[in-house]
């Protein structure tokens, strides 16, 4: 056993750190965050050529070939960074998709296009209100041309091309639902950007009129890809979401430090001590339920469902439970808009809700828990 | 032990009632009722002055600051009383915010320590909400350590000088007067060299810049003042007696928190009562009503707590520092609330704007201020030790900033 | 990463699941199984013979105290080996709980400070289990601060004299030995006057009357001592060293910990898997999930914490104090699990059967126990200290009892 990454992966993450301490500071996100870009393009670029883009997606397809634990490493460090790009649409949705279920055309299309930076994914699967289910999805695709409303759909409007879930039966099962590959620029097509709680990120709604799209995965066959993506990304995002936890601690912290009330710093009361040691053990629990998803992610384990439930359910209770308490370390300071804490605090809420929210993988780490227990 | 009115309680509610159904400005109340904490404004009209002029028409009809005496703009009712008007403004209410400063905390400062003179041509105005009122006490060295702060007063014949800077001060940049609290002497002990004064907002050398907060909006600001000349006959209390005045507010401060206080309950359970999932109504999920139960009892324990307060209040009884568990209570539950809410809709849930995602934004705006309410007016770890200390009887914290002359504590960068 | 047994680790996990499956008392598997934290008895024998009967066997064998050299009763096993052992050994652990005090606190102390001759002497039947040691720290007078201590050792020739009490001394009623931290100088500032013994329990002048818990067992016990001799070849580090002594003991505690904490997770998870409610089975209303989410992820961080830990171990680094959080999290969720299988067992409606009787018995008892998990060994507040101090590097509390001779720190009715 070794449950650690290795010290390439660990060199790895100090180059990603390094360079996103440069390239994406707090003023970077700012510049998002009030609507000055719809996300950061120098960086986005600089990411590609880092490699960072294609960590997971293999040489022949103009990857680095390095692997899922690499790209967990990353994450972590874009959720730190609170990276204001299109990283998770497209790596974590888009790319796994056409990993897992693309053919050789569509991965020779889009992987390169993706690790090169010049193509932006998504994944287009809810519409409206509610978490990911069968029978919420009811945009219809038939005769290779899809119609209906996807809203939110993140990084939507800046996508190249998305991964949209449809219907194609209607017998009431699993296998009403196929996935398709939609060229967003090709027409059919309309993008509207929409406002959220978290603006350093993007969110859409696409009308999708006679949309030309081609199939991804065998037809019926969508909601058990969908699932094993979803599963794939909450690993990733619950990196993000304790690259953030750990960030938002770290801020807590210096903050106690250096604050000075009723002649000693704020850090040396109780009250501010437990609640940031409460806020360590709620970030050190998540990080080892993520290596354990990173390793089922890496090694495609059967319990990567579980994991990847656990993963994502301990993370994102963690960055809400940090970020929520580093306002409070910071007083009157905390909630400024000039302090970087209401960021987090956006980011935390936000990531918590995009892959389905807490009480979605509540409901199933239970489910597979239950079915692992049965077996 | 009822909560029945007595006979002149209900002739009071009759007339209340009455009043309020010929007099409120009711082409505002279906927006004020959706309307919740960090959201508060109107979509045609400034909040303000919709405020201002439903104030006005209360005070000539004898209905505001109704605990207030008549002399001062009052009418000199009991404590029930003033829960009955409560109850019967409703939603209105809510239009009071940009008074509740003045009003619950600034207007008794005032009562207590300002001379029959100046109560009497400050005080009507305050509670007619012609003239609104902010409070500057915290300072960027001193928040929950207000007896830190630094601004300094120095006397000068029959004037003050004053030279600092305050911050997170709510509402200045529409205030007319502030009461504001000064050093007088650094060199006695932290608590015994401070100086309470009112001012004009408008003086010269006061300069008032906004602060954006973390919800988008501004609200607070920072106050600087550069040679602000106030007389001496706008001092409240002796010279070196400021903190006990500022315990005064501070203690009113609880008064007036009772009846409106926010905690997003309401808005939960309306909520969940009208969504639907995909399994059906979330009423109908038992994990929604575990959490429902959860905060309604909290919701209705506050509730009925301050009802004691008010039944102890009419008694004569000073309100304690047991009053302090509202703020308390409900900064965390709006915070859970708010994301419950979210967490219910799926990704969706992050979305803002649009008019049909009304409930999204309402809980998405309660989220994002529900943070303030955990610092704003003594910090979540202050209440704490104020019920630790003033109510269980717990000794204080280890002191090395007491009985040392201010000039003397150890700080940064000074 | 990888989860992936070496060869060797391979070879190893054969041979103890296969020495295992020959020697283990199979006969109290099942009923082993089923207990939990505060509830570890069997019916028709007695636990404390079986444990010391299966460590035994063990020792024998080469399997006690794997990670300890083989000249003092172990196996000379790496951390791995260690925990490949744990889980092979599965139920069977739950009879060590008798010896963990001795083996994780007592055992290592001696190990680093111990002469040669006693290592020799002592460690190999302590290893066996032939030897039951407790660990007399806790005063009345200090307990979470434990350098307030005051029990007094005075020299007297060759030997010191002990006068004194301790108290919550879990096991004295059945342990051979015990490490003693004494104050041996009250004119120093209090964590510079202490050193640290072990002696014989069965030493005149030794008393020991068992505590009634609050959950109704009497596993611990106060300890009184009354011109007890210890012979000075029994001290365990320098005169007055004894606070760094008790560190050494106290980082060992958390070695020790690694696979071991009881969450109760997967008592209520089995719980619920087989509860029925009034509209169905447990496990599958939507509020019982959520809970059991949580609790699970809570489980389940805690254990891939440790794992974390125990490769940093195998690769040389010394746990930190970041493995505190395995009791802070542990106790409070146990009760909080234990409560609501309670809870869950009044919405069932009346329980009679055996097997409803069986799980009410069991999440009460952990309910009743677990207030002591978060005590013992460190409080939560405690813990919570340490995580901030020591891992976040915030600064430590205003102190009124530093630098100053013991003696002279304000105390509440001291003669
Ligand atoms: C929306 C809003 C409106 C406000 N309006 C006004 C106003 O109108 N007028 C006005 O004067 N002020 C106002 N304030 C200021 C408010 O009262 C202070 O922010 C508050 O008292 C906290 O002070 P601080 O910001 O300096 O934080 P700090 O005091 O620096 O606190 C930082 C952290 O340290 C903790 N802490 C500090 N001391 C202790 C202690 N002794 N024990 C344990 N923990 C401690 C705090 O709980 C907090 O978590 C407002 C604040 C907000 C957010
Ligand atoms: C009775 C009381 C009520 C308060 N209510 C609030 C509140 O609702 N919200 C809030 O943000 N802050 C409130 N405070 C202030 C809050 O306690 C301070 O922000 C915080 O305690 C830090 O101030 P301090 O430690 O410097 O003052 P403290 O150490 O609490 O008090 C400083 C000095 O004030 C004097 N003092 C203590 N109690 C009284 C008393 N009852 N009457 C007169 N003088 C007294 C003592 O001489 C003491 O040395 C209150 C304080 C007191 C004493
Ligand atoms: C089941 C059980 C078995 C035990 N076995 C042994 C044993 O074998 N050998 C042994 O030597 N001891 C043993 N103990 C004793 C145990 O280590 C002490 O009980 C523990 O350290 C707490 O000390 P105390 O009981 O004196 O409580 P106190 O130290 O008096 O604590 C009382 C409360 O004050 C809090 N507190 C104290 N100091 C601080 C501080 N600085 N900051 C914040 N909060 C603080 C504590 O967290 C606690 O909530 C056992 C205890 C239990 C419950």
């Amino acid at each position: 056993m070794n449950f650690d990454f290795s010290d390439e992966q660990k060199q790895m993450r100090d180059e990603a750190r390094k360079f996103l301490a440069e390239k994406c500071p707090p003023k970077a996100v700012r510049a998002v965050l009030d609507g000055h870009a719809s996300y950061d393009k120098e960086l986005w670029k600089g990411l590609a050529e880092m490699g960072f883009l294609g960590v997971a997606i293999p040489e022949e397809f103009g990857g680095a070939g390095a692997g899922h634990l690499e790209l967990c490493v990353i994450a972590e460090e874009m959720g730190r960074a609170l990276a204001p790009v299109p990283f998770s649409s497209t790596v974590y949705l888009a790319a796994e998709a056409i990993l897992l279920a693309g053919s050789a055309a569509q991965k020779k299309k889009w992987l390169p296009a993706i690790a090169s930076g010049e193509a932006i994914g998504t994944l287009a699967l809810f519409e409206g209100k509610g978490n990911p289910s069968p029978d919420g999805i009811k945009l219809a695709a038939s005769g290779g041309s899809l119609n209906g409303v996807k809203k939110p759909v993140p990084d939507g409007a800046i996508a190249d091309f998305a991964v949209v879930t449809g219907r194609t039966g209607s017998t009431g099962r699993d296998g009403d639902i196929s996935l398709f590959l939609v060229d967003l620029k090709a027409g059919g097509v309309e993008a509207k950007a929409l406002t959220s709680l978290d603006p350093s990120r993007g969110q859409a709604e696409l009308t999708f009129r006679n949309c030309k799209a081609e199939p991804l995965g065998a037809a019926g066959e969508g909601w058990s890809i969908l699932t094993q993506v979803l599963d794939r990304a909450a690993v990733l995002m619950a990196f993000e979401q304790v690259g953030g936890a750990d960030r938002a601690l770290e801020m807590g912290r210096d903050y106690a430090l250096d604050r000075i009330a009723f002649g000693r710093p704020i850090g040396s009361f109780q009250a501010v001590k437990h609640m940031l040691a409460d806020m360590y053990v709620s970030a050190t629990l998540a990080r080892s339920n993520c290596y354990y998803g990173a390793w089922a992610l890496s090694t495609n384990a059967s319990e990567l469902p579980e994991a990847a439930a656990a993963a994502r359910i301990s993370a994102t209770q963690a960055f809400q439970h940090c970020a929520k308490n580093n306002i409070q370390v910071h007083g009157g300071m905390g909630f400024t808009w000039e302090f970087d804490c209401h960021m987090y605090y956006r980011r935390a809420n936000a990531t918590a809700l995009g892959l389905g929210s807490l009480s979605y993988w509540e409901d199933a780490l239970i489910d597979r828990m239950r079915k692992k227990n049965a077996a | 032990m009822n909560f029945d009115d007595t006979p002149q309680e209900a002739a009071f509610r009759t007339e209340a009632r009455a009043w309020i159904a010929a007099n409120a400005p009711k082409q505002y109340e279906a927006e004020l009722s959706k309307s919740s904490l960090g959201r508060i404004s109107l979509a045609k009209d400034d909040i303000v002055d919709v405020g201002k002029a439903w104030q006005k028409q209360k005070a000539e009809g004898g209905w505001a600051c109704l605990h207030w005496p008549k002399e001062y703009g009052g009418r000199g009712a009991t404590p029930i009383e003033k829960v009955i008007w409560q109850q019967e403004e409703g939603v209105y209410g809510k239009l009071t915010q940009p008074f509740q400063i003045g009003e619950g905390m600034c207007g008794p400062t005032v009562m207590a320590f300002g001379s029959e003179e100046h109560k009497r041509h400050y005080l009507p105005k305050l509670a007619s909400g012609e003239q609104i009122w902010c409070q500057l006490f915290s300072e960027p060295a001193g928040g929950s350590d207000v007896a830190g702060l630094r601004t300094r007063a120095e006397k000068q014949g029959d004037n003050w000088i004053v030279n600092g800077q305050k911050i997170w001060t709510s509402g200045a940049h529409y205030s007319d007067y502030g009461l504001l609290i000064t050093r007088t002497d650094p060199n006695v002990p932290k608590h015994k060299g401070l100086t309470m004064f009112f001012l004009d907002m408008k003086s010269k050398g006061v300069e008032v810049r906004p602060i954006k907060q973390a919800n988008g909006m501004q609200e607070f600001n920072e106050v600087y003042f550069t040679d602000v000349v106030i007389p001496d006959s706008q001092r409240l209390g002796n010279v070196g007696d400021g903190w006990n005045v500022s315990l005064t507010t501070l203690m009113n401060e609880r008064m007036s928190i009772g009846a409106r206080l926010a905690t997003g309950f309401p808005e939960i359970f309306e909520f969940c009562s009208s969504l639907m999932t995909e399994d059906g109504p979330a009423i109908d999920d038992r994990a929604t009503r575990s959490k429902l139960a959860g905060w309604a009892v909290k919701a209705s324990g506050l509730k009925y707590t301050s009802y004691r307060a008010v039944s102890a209040l009419s008694k004569g009884e000073r309100p304690g520092p047991e009053n302090s568990i509202g703020k308390l209570v409900a900064g965390v539950m709006l915070q859970d609330i708010a994301s419950y809410a979210m967490d219910l809709q799926g990704a969706a849930g992050a979305l803002t704007g649009a008019a049909e995602e009304l409930a999204t934004g309402q809980f998405q705006q309660m989220l994002l201020s529900a943070p303030s309410m955990r610092i704003a007016g003594g910090t979540d770890e202050i209440l704490r030790n104020i019920i630790a200390e003033r109510v269980l009887g717990l000794p204080g914290d280890i002191r090395v900033d007491k009985d040392v002359p201010f000039n003397k504590i150890p700080t940064k960068g000074r | 990463m990888n989860f992936d047994d070496t060869p060797q680790e391979a070879a190893f996990r054969a041979e103890a699941k296969a020495w295992i499956a020959a020697n283990a008392p199979k006969q109290y598997e099942d009923e082993l199984k089923k207990s939990s934290l505060g509830r570890t008895a069997l019916k028709g024998a007695n636990i404390l013979e079986v444990a010391k009967a299966w460590q035994k066997k063990k020792a024998d064998a080469g399997w006690a105290c794997l990670h300890w050299p083989r000249e003092y009763g172990g196996r000379g096993a790496t951390p791995i080996e260690r925990v490949i052992w744990q889980q092979e050994e599965g139920a069977f652990g739950k009879l060590s709980g008798m010896f963990i005090i001795g083996h994780g606190m007592c055992g290592p102390t001696m190990m680093a400070f111990a002469g040669e001759a006693e290592k020799k002497r002592y460690l190999p039947p302590l290893a066996s289990g032939e030897k039951v040691w407790c660990q007399l720290f806790s005063e009345p007078a200090g307990g979470s601060d434990v350098a307030g201590l005051r029990t007094r050792a005075e020299k007297n020739g060759d030997d010191w004299i002990v006068n004194g009490q301790k108290i919550w001394t879990s096991g004295a009623h059945y342990s051979d030995y015990g490490i003693l931290l004494t104050r041996t100088d009250p004119n120093v500032a209090k964590h510079r006057g202490l050193t640290m013994f072990f002696l014989d329990m069965k030493s005149p002048g030794v008393e020991i009357k068992p505590i009634k818990q609050a959950n109704g067992a009497s596993d611990f016990n106060e300890v009184y001592f009354t011109d007890v001799k210890i012979p000075d070849s029994q001290r365990l580090g320098a005169v007055n060293d004894g606070w760094n002594v008790s560190l050494t003991t106290l980082m060992n505690e958390r070695m020790s910990i690694g696979a071991g904490v009881s969450t109760g997770f997967p008592e209520l998870f089995e719980f619920c898997n087989s509860l029925m409610l009034d509209d169905g089975p447990a496990i599958e209303d939507r509020n019982v999930r959520s809970k059991l989410a949580s609790w699970a992820v809570k489980a389940s961080g805690l254990k891939y914490t440790s794992m974390r830990a125990i490769s940093a171990l195998s690769k040389g680094e010394r746990p930190g104090p970041e493995n505190s959080i395995g009791k802070l999290v542990a106790g409070s969720m146990i009760q909080d699990v234990a409560a609501y299988a309670l809870d869950l067992q009044g919405a069932a409606g009346v329980l009679a059967g055996a097997e409803d009787a069986e799980a009410t018995g069991k999440f009460q008892a952990m309910l009743l126990r677990a207030p002591g998990t978060r005590v013992e060994g460190g409080t939560d507040e405690i813990m919570r200290n340490i995580i901030a101090e020591r891992v976040l590097g915030l600064p430590g509390d205003i102190r009124v009892d530093k630098d100053v001779p013991f003696n002279k720190i304000p105390t509440k009715g001291r003669g």
